[in-house]
């Protein structure tokens, strides 16, 4: 940019610091983003904290989520003019299903084809095997989505649908703009979280979970079955990676192939600021980093900074709490 | 047991890629006749990916020239083939097939690429080949005047194009938007070679003549959440915003702003120019410039149009299709000149690069002829604006 127009920008800025209501525009813009980060980074943390495997494909199993969910919007024969009712209480839980069906189906795949026979290897050995099922996931998709009857080519962006009251519509808070589909993300986080906590503490495969991730093979004498709790493990990361991008689909108006990449790295930053292994890490450091984009563009510098000063909050955070903000459980054998 | 699986794994990607090069270059072995020495066009555009709508018009419409050019026998004793390569928008993928195309001695052109961040990287390729390349749409003017516009110097002799540059549009949309009376904007570009170029060239001439720029902003073009950059432009309060990019990012940028109260025009060039941009969000009252006059009103595409339909293309012709039919028509004008007498066609390569330059003929877009750097003569734009949910033709004219 020529110096004329940062000087613009850096005169505007001043003014503009002042704004109050900018500021908590930006806060929700920061919350919305932070909820879609923070759903993607459960799944991160959940498999580190069992296997200790950085799962480069989960960006992947959100992909395919917003996939699942569009091709389950196709095939209820592409509503658009359903009431709110109707869309609420029918469409998006069909659609969400859809969504999670489809991505549960490949992450579970994924873990039986691409992770279990490494089972016991050296740890590089699945961290490639990842990010090779990555490649594959979003090839496959460019490639082949468009020959399932009734899809249309995945080649580049498809449209994804708007909802009634989900995706149009905003409403108005003094000079704030909230839109319909920022409260969904949000909404969605809130009820995944308290959905995590229940499974976690109040069940016995979440609590096997937690068994394993403590101790792997005293868990195994206790009589759990590790596989089908890495399995479970995969599952839940991947629903939570689907309602992602179900809210991502209705937020940005359409999906790609590509789209997991650029989110699952933001996702995975988010789990590690958070402490990765820890699953309330994971919502806390989603929520951290989307904020600190948000407002990072709007008062350090352009834009153009934002990924810059994302990414120095991390390091911070590395240097002075390498555990991340709310602890690794699984620290000791990171 | 895994590692058998793998194997066919590994043979079943390598049979469909080469199945998928396959259907790129099913053009080949078109004309025929037995004896015909044989010389190929390249076409180089991205054919998979985001921008795949745009690259797939430049393949089919090069093909549809040369094809014509068979049927006719243009060039007496000479065969034409088409080898089309995918440049994925990608530089390094484009130099690799840049180098893959200067390794065929039958090469003697190439029509491409798309974009003015890829011909920086294929250009020196097919220069040390002496190779021609006339692209369809590389806009970015410091690929024919060099980095120092204000000193005009070309810095490759092998390079020609059909379109118009940044230095154009940016200001004939900054021209437009002050003839409607729109005096404050707020800019936002993706940072690569074209977005930059043109909405620096947009604001020099916007300031120049009265306007303000209240915000210049940037975003990634892997982005997908515009949020933080449209509330920091909105309180700004432009009355339009000019978007340096394409129509990946900039339909959804549309639609984002319009969400979240910036019900404001988004202008862009003619990478915006796009069915598809509207397809992804863009809305009516968003504009774009484009070079030429809008294809489908003159009458001297109108035989373009009708060819490229009645050869049955599985995609449109896009934004660069009458250029991309220009940009090969131009080679071929030139090869009747270079291969006349030639032997084989690597021998010609450097005579058809003289030969390009001196090219003069009515095209789809209208007169083709290219200046001392290279560029278009023809300086006509038009801004469009998408009106009833499609791209219409708001206002043609020359760039004062």
């Amino acid at each position: 940019m020529p110096a004329l127009a940062v000087g613009t920008d850096g005169s505007a800025r001043v003014k503009k610091a002042l704004d109050v209501e900018l500021f908590f525009q930006q806060l929700i813009n920061g919350l919305s983003l932070g909820a879609l980060y923070a759903l993607i980074a459960v799944g991160y943390t959940v498999v580190y904290g069992i296997v200790q495997l950085i799962n480069f494909a989960h960006g992947e199993i959100f992909m395919i989520g917003a996939f699942g969910s569009f091709a389950t919007w196709v095939i209820v024969g592409k509503p658009t003019d359903w009431g709110l009712g109707m869309t609420l209480g029918v469409l998006l839980p069909v659609m969400l299903l859809g969504g999670i069906a489809a991505s549960v189906t490949v992450a579970v795949m994924m873990e039986r084809f691409a992770y279990r026979p490494l089972r016991g290897a050296p740890r590089l050995a699945p961290l490639i095997s990842a990010i090779g099922v990555s490649v594959f996931l979003q090839e496959a998709v460019r490639l082949f989505f468009g020959w399932i009857p009734g899809m249309p080519d995945a080649k580049s962006a498809i449209p994804y649908p708007t909802l009634t009251g989900v995706s149009d519509g905003s409403i108005q808070i003094g000079g704030v703009t909230v839109q319909a589909s920022a409260i969904f993300t949000l909404v969605a986080l809130a009820v995944c979280t308290v959905f995590l906590w229940y499974f976690v503490n109040r069940t016995k495969t979440g609590r096997a979970m937690i068994a394993t991730s403590q101790d792997p093979d005293t868990a195994r004498l206790m009589g759990i079955n590790v596989d089908r709790v890495i399995v479970a493990a995969f599952a839940v990361g991947a629903a939570l990676a689907a309602v992602a991008g179900v809210a991502h689909g209705l937020r940005y108006g359409n999906i790609d192939f590509r789209m997991g990449f650029l989110a699952g790295l933001k996702a995975f930053t988010a789990a590690v600021l958070g402490g990765i292994g820890n699953i309330y890490g994971a919502v806390v450091g989603g929520l951290v980093l989307g904020v600190t984009e948000a407002l990072a563009s709007n008062y350090l510098g352009t834009t153009a900074w934002k990924d810059v000063w994302a990414f120095i909050l991390l390091i911070l955070v590395l240097v002075f709490r390498p555990q991340g903000l709310l602890g690794s459980k699984a620290v000791d054998r990171a | 047991m895994n590692k058998a699986m793998f194997k066919v794994a590994g043979v079943a990607v390598v049979a469909a890629s080469l199945a998928l090069t396959g259907c790129g270059s099913r053009a080949d072995n078109t004309g025929g006749t037995s004896g015909a020495k044989v010389a190929k066009i390249g076409v180089m555009s991205p054919t998979s990916g985001d921008l795949s709508a745009l690259g797939l018009g430049i393949r089919n419409s090069v093909d549809l020239a040369v094809k014509q050019a068979n049927e006719s026998n243009a060039i007496p004793g000479w065969t034409l083939e088409v080898m089309a390569v995918d440049d994925q928008a990608t530089p390094d993928v484009g130099k690799n097939a840049a180098t893959k195309l200067a390794s065929d001695d039958q090469v003697v052109g190439v029509v491409g690429p798309l974009n003015s961040s890829v011909g920086q990287s294929v250009i020196p390729v097919l220069a040390a080949a002496s190779i021609v390349e006339v692209s369809p749409a590389n806009t970015n003017p410091s690929l024919t005047q060099g980095e120092d516009l204000a000193n005009p110097k070309r810095p490759y002799a092998n390079y020609f194009r059909t379109c118009t540059t940044d230095a154009v549009q940016g200001p004939f949309a900054a021209q437009y938007l002050l003839e409607s009376g729109i005096k404050t904007v707020a800019t936002i570009h993706d940072k690569k070679a074209y977005g930059q170029g043109l909405v620096e060239n947009f604001t020099s001439a916007f300031e120049k003549g009265g306007g303000t720029v209240v915000a210049a902003e940037t975003i990634n073009p892997d982005d997908k959440d515009f949020s933080a950059v449209i509330s920091k432009v909105k309180a700004a309060k432009p009355k339009a915003v000019y978007y340096g990019g394409e129509y990946p990012q900039a339909g959804p940028l549309s639609k984002q702003m319009k969400a979240a109260g910036l019900d404001v025009p988004l202008m862009g060039g003619d990478g915006i120019f796009d069915p598809k941009f509207i397809e992804l969000g863009g809305s009516n009252g968003d504009l774009a410039t484009s070079v030429g006059a809008p294809v489908d009103t003159l009458a001297s595409a109108k035989a373009f149009v009708d060819a490229y339909n009645a050869a049955g293309y599985a995609d449109p012709y896009a934004a660069y299709g009458a250029y991309s039919y220009d940009a090969a028509n131009a080679i071929i004008d030139a090869l009747k000149v270079s291969l006349a007498n030639a032997t084989d066609a690597k021998s010609a390569r450097q005579a058809t690069i003289d030969a390009v330059g001196a090219v003069k003929f009515d095209g789809a877009t209208g007169p083709v002829a290219f200046d001392q750097y290279g560029d278009a003569v023809a300086r006509v734009l038009t801004v469009y604006k998408v009106t009833d949910g499609a791209w219409a033709a708001e206002k043609t004219g020359e760039l004062k």
